[in-house]
């Protein structure tokens, strides 16, 4: 029992070396580099807070920082909504399941950047959605949200709900199809309207689901940089920029280590502000 | 409550697909009556139950509760409440919320409410549970939550979809009693679905019981226990089970009588429902307790001996069929005996070797 322990852990400890050294060492080390006056290269000459500081100053970053609330906060409630319409719509017309499963599901299994460049094509003015309705003989209709700074970040939340609905669905589906059919009946002998059973009945008990799309969709917000780069590559001027691109074009586009790995470390720290209480509260839920 | 609760099933049809789950289904309920649906596993007890409530459609045939027909008003216009074998409870609402959420949608008046989920919650003794949610509660407690959002539809009629299946024995036992206390002190006709045999025997007034579509059997717990119309129904209701001996009537038509290998039984005093053909080969059923032993002529072997308890069981072997017998705890019996056994004339239970119909 207790050399087996041991075995266990000696045969874990590569893994737990490369977990210590890779992510916490890189991520100790890019917090370091912040702090540096480095540009194309590394430089171990301490600066402070001064990227920091830059960075606050820094309109782009501002303006990626907008967008990433932006996005997500609309990206996160629209995927929910829509995934959860069509899980329901799914769940009570059984026919042709497996077929509408895998068209809303179809879009998830591409990259960002096909979704991206999809999108690109679909609402460029001059050739997509807007040539086609003026083809066929709708000249009056006019859509240019693609090239508007004030609404280009509303088409990227656009196509990546198209792209992550169906997981959503999927994930929720799931959990429809878990609670017990005698729960329906019951609902029905009481007299509740189906959207009342849905919402007061149903969805209470589907938080475990919704938690779990939520947290899926959560990282791909973080994550959000090949959409953007795809679709508007940032544009028009700085619209669409992201933070994740903010990073990626200073660390090797624009030369400016300091900058990028400040932005990069405030992003994490960020992230780990939400997140600790989140993963504390579920631990406490789970040990209750 | 309604003032009328009786409830008509008239030539009700229901199929899955091709799959037809009631064939020509009628049933009559009475007023206040408590009537069990027993059958297998599979048989269409929930089905018809469902019907009844109005939860699935029923391709031909009415369905009439309280003089109205109801074939196609929704569940909750029906009259009717129902108690489920999972409770279905909803599982994020308090037990108040469970039984008054069904009345706040309908929009009933609040101290209404509030007074129904009291008196309901006082009958059934789970007034210290309404805060708690489903999760905080045993099994027993649970279903009495699903009886008390029923109770408080105020229904003239309950329907109970295998309520006590999920429970252990004895918890079954202490809530059999309760919902039979419940029926008596409310007078509502409820309609309860098992395939316990005990549950049915001990809480109906009548029992339907089902296989294959049909109604075998619908009678009195006495009728269904000691003149089962067919050998199914012998079979399946009963515990230690009826014994069977296979055999055939004698020729003589004056002094009819049943006969097989070692074994001669006089039918005077067996109440023949039509006239007996000679020679026709029957089935003859006998329950354990009906057995008698002493100074019978039928010589019997005793090949084990089954203690129950209170009293016990052995089973024996007359010729090549094997019968048993129930006998007092204290009976000095061992396996190896030999007992001479008498089948009296008027417990017994002749049904048709080909049909099984009860003869
Ligand atoms: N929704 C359904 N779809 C197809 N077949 C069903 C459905 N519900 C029940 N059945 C079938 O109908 C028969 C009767 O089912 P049910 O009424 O639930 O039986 P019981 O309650 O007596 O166990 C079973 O053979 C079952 O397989
Ligand atoms: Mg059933």
């Amino acid at each position: 029992m207790k050399s087996s322990h041991i075995n266990a852990q000696i045969a874990l400890l590569p893994a737990i070396l490369i977990a210590l050294v890779v992510y916490c060492g890189t991520t100790g080390w890019t917090i370091w580099i912040s702090f540096t006056n480095s540009r194309m290269l590394p430089s171990s000459v301490m600066v402070g807070w001064r990227n920091y500081l830059s960075l606050i100053g820094n309109e782009r970053w501002v303006v990626s920082v907008t967008n990433l609330f932006v996005f997500g906060a609309l990206f996160i409630s629209a995927a929910l909504v829509l995934g959860f319409l069509l899980a329901a719509m799914i769940d009570r017309h059984v026919r042709a399941e497996s077929l509408f499963r895998s068209v809303f599901l179809y879009p998830f299994s591409m990259s960002f950047i096909v979704t991206g460049l999809a999108w690109r094509w679909l609402l460029d003015p001059t050739l997509g959605i807007e040539k086609l309705a003026h083809a066929i003989g709708f000249s009056w209709f006019h859509f240019d949200w693609l090239v508007r700074p004030d609404r280009v970040i509303y088409t990227l939340v656009l196509a990546a709900v198209w792209h992550a609905a169906g997981l959503v669905m999927a994930i929720l589906l799931a959990g429809l199809r878990g609670i017990d059919g005698e729960i329906w009946k019951a609902a029905r002998v009481d007299g509740l309207p189906v959207w009342r059973t849905y919402i007061s009945v149903i969805l209470p008990m589907l938080t475990g689901s919704f938690a779990t799309a939520t947290l899926l969709l959560a990282t791909s917000v973080v994550r959000l940089y090949d959409l953007s780069v795809a679709m508007t590559n940032g544009g028009p001027g700085v619209a669409s920029e992201v933070p994740a691109k903010f990073v990626m074009d200073h660390l090797f586009e624009r030369a400016n280590v300091g900058l990028a790995t400040a932005a990069a470390s405030t992003m994490l720290v960020t992230i780990v502000a939400v997140a600790a209480p989140w993963l504390y509260y579920q631990q406490r839920g789970r040990r209750t | 409550m309604p003032a009328r609760s009786d409830v008509s099933i008239r030539g009700v049809e229901i199929s899955y697909g091709p799959v037809r789950v009631l064939e020509r289904l009628d049933l009559e309920i009475a007023q206040s009556e408590f009537l069990v649906l027993l059958g297998p596993s599979g048989c269409g007890k929930s089905t018809l139950l469902n019907a009844i409530a109005g939860l699935t459609d029923v391709d031909d045939g009415q369905i009439w509760i309280g003089g109205t027909n109801v074939t196609w008003h929704e569940p909750k216009d029906r009259g009717i409440a129902m108690v489920f074998q999972s409770y279905a409870l909803y599982p994020r609402m308090t037990v108040r919320g469970n039984m008054s959420f069904g009345l706040r949608v309908a929009g009933a008046p609040k101290a209404d409410i509030e007074r129904r989920v009291r008196e309901a919650a006082e009958m059934l003794r789970i007034t210290d549970l309404l805060e708690r949610k489903p999760s905080e509660l045993s099994g027993g407690q649970r279903q009495r939550v699903a009886i008390g959002r029923a109770l408080v539809r105020d229904a003239g009629v309950f329907l109970l979809d295998e309520p006590l299946s999920n429970l252990d024995a004895q918890l079954r036992a202490e809530l059999r009693v309760e919902i039979k206390r419940l029926h008596q002190r409310l007078g509502a006709t409820m309609i309860y679905v098992t395939h316990d045999q005990i549950e049915a025997l001990t809480l109906a007034d009548r029992i339907a019981v089902m296989k294959d579509r049909r109604i075998q059997q619908l009678g009195s717990p006495d009728d269904v226990y000691l003149r089962p119309a067919n050998k199914f129904v012998a079979t399946f209701v009963g515990s230690p089970a009826m014994g069977f001996l296979l055999g055939k009537l004698g020729t003589d038509p004056s002094a009819p009588m049943f006969e097989a290998p070692g074994v001669k039984v006089p039918l005077t005093g067996y109440a023949f429902a039509e006239r007996p053909v000679a020679g026709q080969g029957v089935e003859l059923g006998i329950r354990p307790e009906h057995v008698l032993h002493g100074d019978g002529d039928i010589a019997a072997d005793v090949e084990m001996v089954e203690p129950m308890g209170s009293d016990k069981l052995a089973w024996l072997r007359i010729g090549e069929q094997p019968l048993s017998i129930r006998l007092p705890a204290e009976t000095p019996v061992a396996r190896g005996d030999r007992l001479h056994l008498k089948l009296p004339a008027h417990r017994l239970n002749l049904f048709d070797a080909a049909s099984g119909q009860r003869l």
